[in-house]
């Protein structure tokens, strides 16, 4: 139990940490996702700091886990979690967006740490599943984790990911739902409701868990479970707050797609108690 | 030459029989259409290196592009109209973009997909597919380059799109042929006006090439099999040595591979040409010799395109 307390008292301040170097780069870019970078946060810092095994003086190696974000949007909070695990220097991450910057506005191949471009919704599912099926075709033991907006839910490719996965019996690959219920144009439920969520996840013969994604505690379990459960694929349902953490951003659609302003920058990071 | 007639789709099993047997990393991916495509029978020697999807064209892109992140050398297809109709989006971000080693093959492109009619019928995707950066694009004249070149494109990074044909065609390489990226082959050398063609149009401008002679006019045909990387230098050449200039192709005009030679002959050498293509139309159902003839895609076409340029129309 001390233990649990040590490792939640760690992921905390990386999440503090993490937050902080997602608002200081997009402030520095001018332009950027703040609102789904912000509410995944703890969900990556529990995958990349807790989970995962990866060697980033290493980047391909073979026996590594795949991580793969498919709303590619949150690429703010991917650079700032590899930078943290030691991709690339945390400096670098002020050079987001910016001309002749290896941090591509949406995540793209050449930056250490990122296995697949992304930014057009719905399709990372299908790569996590091509790779599941990969891994079990050479007997590897890695896992292969898939990171989703509950936005892109309204894509279909997401669907025909997800019969595929349970077709396959794809109990190597792990998806994740931010399920923050905002969307650019608003509500998910106003412009197109996607639930029942868990619901459409078991009819897909999914393994289904729901977890407070601010709680790790919950989300550490969640990613047990999935790796400890047999011929079916997980996805973790996690409830979210987009921008999250920051109060004017929190349950807003404008910053879905607004940086904070610079000016602004230090009274918004005071709210991290940094 | 031209007498017999294959199915490349059956070339196209071949070639992943050996390919399955000589390369443990060659997967096979496949969209409900795979006995029609011939890809089926790669799961007959290798079921675990088979995966069909359903039919879900988008979700068959994006799988591929996840197994060759894994190192896999993929080849995914199944009827043009579907990819890259349906999955351009995947097409472009998933394997382009990264640069992936999936080999797009896919079956009925043209119009001589037959009864089915315009819904099936694809007329666009050279176009679609050359203009999306690192994609190669090939479209070769019957099975037998079908067969080398599929083996071919196996050892070549990156990603290809093969565009096959529903019916049997005539064979135009009895002898062999050896794939080479980026390098045409010409067949025929003449002096009065160079055709080029790919795909079903080959050896309809080598028939071309013999009513032509028979009217006294000298006619290089080219099988510009690899439409991107395109062969500038010998579409240059023979530009230049015919002064005349004829693309056939079972394809929209419109940015297709008589565009491609356009492009070339533009900024390199402008020469009077012409373009035997389907006209910016959709096509209908019919059999295949029917649509061919009624939308201009026959040696006759062909040999009318070059009679009119050596008359100085």
């Amino acid at each position: 139990m001390m233990e649990t307390a040590q490792e939640v008292v760690r992921l905390k301040e990386l999440a503090r940490s993490t937050r902080k170097h997602i608002l200081e780069s997009l402030a520095e870019a001018g332009s950027g996702h703040p609102g789904g970078s912000l509410s995944a946060v703890e969900l990556l810092v529990t995958l990349y700091f807790h989970v995962m095994h990866y060697d980033p003086k290493n980047p391909t190696w073979a026996e590594r886990d795949r991580f793969f974000l498919s709303k590619g949007h949150a690429a703010p909070l991917l650079y700032s979690i590899l930078a943290q695990a030691g991709y690339f220097p945390v400096e670098e991450l002020m050079t987001l967006r910016k001309m002749g910057s290896r941090l591509q506005g949406h995540p793209s191949m050449g930056i250490p740490g990122v296995e697949a471009p992304a930014g057009s919704e719905g399709i990372g599912l299908s790569l996590g599943v091509g790779m599941a099926l990969a891994a079990k075709l050479d007997r590897k033991t890695f896992r292969t984790y898939v990171m989703m907006g509950d936005g892109e839910q309204q894509e279909g490719q997401i669907w025909e990911a997800a019969m595929a996965a349970s077709k396959y019996r794809l109990d190597n690959l792990t998806a994740i739902i931010d399920r923050n219920g905002i969307q650019q144009d608003g509500l998910t439920e106003q412009i197109m409701p996607i639930e029942p969520l868990a619901a459409k996840w078991r009819a897909f013969n999914w393994n289904v868990i729901e977890v407070d994604g601010y709680e790790f505690t919950q989300i550490m379990d969640g990613f047990d479970l999935a790796a400890s459960t047999r011929n079916r694929p997980t996805v973790i349902i996690a409830h979210t707050v987009k921008g999250k953490g920051i109060s004017f951003m929190e349950w807003s659609p404008h910053y879905h797609g607004t940086a904070p302003s610079k000016d602004k920058l230090s009274d918004v990071l005071s709210e991290l108690e940094l | 030459m031209l007498s017999r007639q294959a199915a490349m789709r059956d070339a196209y099993g071949e070639a992943l029989l050996e390919l399955g047997a000589t390369d443990p990393n060659v997967v096979v991916v496949g969209a409900d259409t795979t006995g029609s495509l011939k890809s089926g029978v790669f799961a007959t020697k290798f079921p675990e290196r088979f995966f069909n999807v359903g039919i879900a064209e988008q979700n068959l892109v994006s799988i591929a592009a996840g197994l060759a992140l894994a190192g896999k050398v993929v080849y995914a297809g199944t009827y043009a109209i579907f990819v890259p109709g349906k999955s351009v989006d995947q097409i472009r971000n998933n394997i382009a973009y990264p640069n992936l080693n999936v080999k797009i093959v896919c079956s009925h492109g043209g119009i001589s997909v037959g009864p089915d009619g315009a819904s099936h019928q694809q007329v666009e995707d050279i176009a679609i597919m050359r203009c999306i950066p690192r994609m190669k694009v090939v479209v070769p004249a019957d099975s037998v380059s079908t067969k080398s070149t599929i083996g071919a494109i196996a050892s070549i990074p990156g990603p290809f799109y093969v565009r096959l044909t529903r019916p049997s065609t005539p064979i135009v390489y009895d002898s062999g042929f050896e794939y080479k990226l980026g390098r045409a082959n010409l067949l025929r050398e003449g002096s009065d006006v160079a055709i080029f063609a790919c795909g079903i149009m080959v050896p309809e401008a080598l028939k071309a090439s013999e009513s032509l002679k028979a009217l006294g006019v000298s006619a290089s045909v080219v099988d510009l099999h690899t439409i991107k990387p395109i062969d500038s230098d010998l579409i240059v050449e023979c530009a230049k040595r015919c002064g005349r200039v004829v693309t056939a192709e079972e394809h929209n005009v419109m940015g297709g591979m008589g565009s491609a030679v356009a492009e070339v002959l533009g900024e390199k050498a402008p020469t009077p040409m012409k373009r035997v293509g389907v006209m910016d139309t959709f096509g209908e159902s019919g059999e295949a010799g029917e649509l061919l003839k009624k939308y201009g895609l026959t040696s006759a076409n062909i040999e009318q395109a070059a009679s009119s340029l050596v008359q100085g129309h």
